[in-house]
């Protein structure tokens, strides 16, 4: 593949404000701004209430109810850990599907790996897999014993991954429609502002994980 | 790289493809990095377990928005835009965390 760098030629249908930017991507990145702080109270909420539960399930200890019924540790780090791994992939793709937009038509840039389509898809499947993975984990806890009624870690866990969980899968349904214009009509250069701010979005979802990560599943 | 900035679109050029392969492996090498340090019981117990966690989370956090959000090459006002709500948020957790955690 060719350098990513450069094919910045304006596009015709380009929606410039007084700054001279994009007004879209000012609106994207002020969106974002705005769910850095709706994270942010999650995040401080699941914070404020860790080691707090009566009860258990707990997500880094063994406990034992006064029936004398057993639990492991609830969160399960290997599986999480390859999860983590898809959606850092899934960024990358997303970077390349951008460049093989911005690049369309350049020389160099054919064949698969220079084809939107192709990394457009691996992103989107990307979160595909990573929402397999949280059902699975959620479908797992609630065999365990652990609900969002459970214990306040069950109450701030679910709902702080739920609500990342649900903006990963507006995330896959934006790619998907880009994928589908991609194979109607195809994506171009002058498009490549449409894909950045589905890319934005995308990169977001993937930093809010990046947090969620470490703050919820590895510091005990 | 080219960080140049083309004036009339205002759009600045992007990392190249071998930048983004070692931001991709940076991240991976963080990544296995943190979920090793959480297998490693003495490690755990000691006083650089949590510390050493947070900063390599702020790296990947950095690295995933300076790189593949372009906000190190592009206009300042998306940086404005973005780290103005990230250090709201940030101050906003700390005070929270420092307030209730201490009536624990």
């Amino acid at each position: 593949m060719t350098s990513v760098a450069g094919a910045h030629v304006a596009p015709p249908l380009a929606h410039h404000t007084t700054t001279g930017l994009d007004h879209r991507k000012i609106a994207v990145w002020a969106f974002i701004g705005s769910e850095c702080m709706l994270f942010g109270s999650l995040i401080s909420t699941y914070l404020i209430y860790k080691g707090r539960s009566v009860v258990g399930p707990f997500p880094h200890a063994a406990w034992t109810s006064p029936a004398g019924q057993v639990f492991k540790p609830i969160l399960n780090i290997p599986v999480t850990s390859v999860s983590t791994f898809v959606l850092l992939m899934s960024s990358l793709f997303m970077v390349l599907a951008l460049a093989a937009v911005e690049n369309k038509g350049a020389r160099g840039n054919e064949g698969v790996l220079g084809s939107s389509k192709v990394w457009l898809l691996a992103t989107a499947l990307a979160g595909m897999t990573f929402l397999g993975f949280q059902a699975y984990e959620f479908t797992t806890f609630v065999h365990e014993g652990l609900t969002i009624r459970t214990n306040l870690f069950g109450t701030t866990f679910f709902t702080l991954t739920g609500f990342h969980g649900a903006h990963v899968a507006v995330g896959v349904l934006w790619l998907l429609s880009l994928l589908v214009i991609d194979l109607k009509r195809g994506l171009g250069p002058r498009d490549a502002i449409i894909v950045d701010i589905a890319a934005l979005y995308w990169h977001f979802v993937d930093v809010v994980w990046i947090l969620i990560f470490t703050l919820v599943y590895l510091i005990r | 790289m080219s960080t140049t900035r083309d004036d009339a679109t205002h759009e600045p050029a992007h990392p190249t493809w071998p930048q983004y392969r070692w931001v991709a492996l940076w991240l991976v090498v963080l990544t296995v990095l943190e979920v090793w340090a959480y297998y490693m019981p003495a490690f755990v117990a000691s006083r650089a377990f949590l510390p050493s966690l947070l900063a390599m989370m702020a790296a990947k956090f950095s690295i995933v928005v300076a790189f593949y959000m372009h906000l190190k090459y592009d206009h300042r006002l998306f940086r404005k835009l973005f780290l103005g709500p990230l250090v709201i948020a940030g101050v906003t957790m700390v005070a929270f965390l420092l307030l209730l955690k201490a009536r624990a």
